[in-house]
């Protein structure tokens, strides 16, 4: 899997939980998912058990607390997938 | 004190124009529910709102809807459509709430449809990290309430209250109440419960529901009927707009009906009371209370909407309602059972028959009860008052509702038709 396709598939898990679907058409890797696309931050948990599913990977919490940014998910998953 | 908006999601009809239409032509929201069948309950039919999967999308977005169980959908339906039919705004996300709208919103049961299904199984299996972080929102006894204040922007009291099946009516007295001692403009009022295996078990494990009539659901509901054997086990929401009359009139709002008068309290299990059956005196004192608030006299009542569930409390029930407006049999108001269509939707009953009783007093009609041709023997003194056939009442000027529950605790509020 690709970079951006990891990036596509990050984005859908996102779309549900996103405020500001205009900021989601235009994300880049540097769109702040908290500040940008105006998720709840209660609600970055499911994002991070979403990505668990989808990817198959295991995030541990203290790697969940950096994702910041959509880039920071596609990193970790990446690495996660290596 | 008015009335100036009501929503309804009921298992016969969605919004007031379907439940009108349902309530005027005695069309059962009771259906077969197969689930209940698989499960070996003894009671296999229920009351349950159609089609919300279509229509829950048009008031909630994927983000709401991802945190909300059936209870919290039907509370959310009904409260944003009474806020619709008053007339009032929805308040942008980023501006100031409501300071001076608020909710009581109960539910007898709440949430346990996700305590079983996700919560329990997981923190059992030791998966408490895959719960998600929208348990305690669904579980917490005020989930419906909170999630109405957040739709509409309620910057006033937000709560849910719980008195088993007296809970949307003692929402309506205590929003009354509230608006009564000058602490809020206006308040969202009623009740919600949502349907699940898990909600209705342990009501089919005492025998309380009727497992006659499996075969024809819409006769399963068979309130003041000899041969009533039990309730039906209902769900949805109904939420009426309490509002002060000069903030009605400052906004120059639609009135539905005035709210003269509420009262509620408790039998404390003596005189014949106990945890399941009602106190007689209690259940006389409360209407008495409701009366005597109402400033008028029980002769001035048109129409009574009963609790009267289908089990062997609607004869007491009746006499009751006799005794304590201290008239004889024949003189009794016209009485009727919204349940006999709709099951008993526990603690959104109230919410939704009060919805059902101020829409007859606006549109002027009686709904018919659907069942009880059989009337039960001790009701016959009272034939001529029970409405069998919905009937046009454009005379129609007050009408008692009461709803009694488990606990021993009673309800009762009198609506009045608005006149300048």
């Amino acid at each position: 899997m690709t970079e951006q396709e990891v990036f596509e598939k990050v984005v859908a898990i996102i779309k549900p939980f996103a405020k500001a679907p205009e900021a989601l058409a235009s994300a880049k890797m540097e769109t702040s998912i908290l500040k940008d696309l105006k998720v709840n931050s209660a609600r970055l948990v499911d994002v991070v058990l979403e990505i668990e599913d989808a990817f198959e990977i295991e995030v541990k919490d203290e790697d969940a607390d950096k994702v910041k940014t959509i880039g920071d998910a596609v990193k970790l998953i990446v690495e996660a997938k290596a | 004190m008015v009335v100036t908006g009501l929503g309804v999601l009921a298992p016969n009809g969605h919004g007031l124009e379907a439940f009108e239409r349902a309530l005027r032509s005695g069309e059962s929201g009771i259906r077969f529910v197969p689930e209940l069948a698989e499960l070996k309950f003894g009671c296999q039919v229920g009351g349950i709102p159609q089609g919300v999967d279509q229509i829950q999308s048009r008031y909630l977005s994927d983000e709401e809807l991802f945190a909300m169980n059936p209870n919290m959908v039907y509370a959310a339906i009904a409260a944003i459509d009474a806020w619709t039919d008053a007339g009032l705004p929805r308040i942008a996300p980023d501006a100031e709430p409501d300071w001076n709208s608020g909710a009581v919103l109960g539910t007898g049961i709440g949430g346990i449809d996700t305590i079983a299904e996700k919560l329990a199984p997981k923190t059992d299996a030791g998966k408490v990290a895959r719960l998600g972080s929208t348990m305690v929102e669904q579980i917490m006894s005020s989930g419906n309430s909170a999630r109405v204040a957040g739709l509409l922007g309620l910057g006033n009291q937000v709560t849910t209250n719980s008195s088993a099946c007296n809970t949307g009516t003692e929402a309506v007295v205590d929003a009354f109440l509230r608006i009564r001692e000058g602490r809020a403009e206006r308040m969202l009022a009623g009740g919600s419960e949502g349907h699940s295996r898990y909600i209705w078990a342990g009501f089919d494990a005492m025998k309380v529901l009727n497992r006659t009539k499996n075969d024809a659901p819409a006769e399963a509901s068979r309130p003041m009927s000899a041969s009533a054997a039990g309730f039906i086990p209902g769900s949805g929401a109904g939420v009426l707009v309490l509002e002060s009359l000069a903030s009605a009139r400052a906004r120059g709002a639609r009135i539905w009906a005035e709210v003269l008068g509420g009262y509620v309290n408790c039998g404390g299990h003596r005189l014949g009371g106990s945890m399941t059956a009602p106190n007689p005196t209690s259940v006389q004192r409360c209407i008495r209370g409701a009366v005597a608030m109402a400033g008028i006299r029980p002769d001035q009542i048109d129409l009574i909407n009963g609790h009267l569930t289908a089990t062997f409390a609607d004869p007491h029930e009746v006499e009751n309602w006799r005794a304590a407006l201290e008239v004889s049999p024949e003189k009794l108001p016209l009485i009727q059972s919204t349940k006999s269509l709709i099951g008993h939707a526990l603690g959104a009953a109230g919410g939704i028959e009060c919805v059902a009783s101020v829409l007859q007093l606006g549109r002027g009609f009686a709904h018919g009860s659907l069942n009880c041709e059989d009337l039960h023997p001790a009701l016959g003194p009272f034939a001529g008052r029970v409405v069998h056939r919905t009937r046009d009442l454009p005379e129609l000027r007050v009408v008692a509702k009461a709803s009694f529950g488990f606990g021993d605790v009673n309800g009762c509020v009198i609506f009045q038709k608005f006149s300048e």
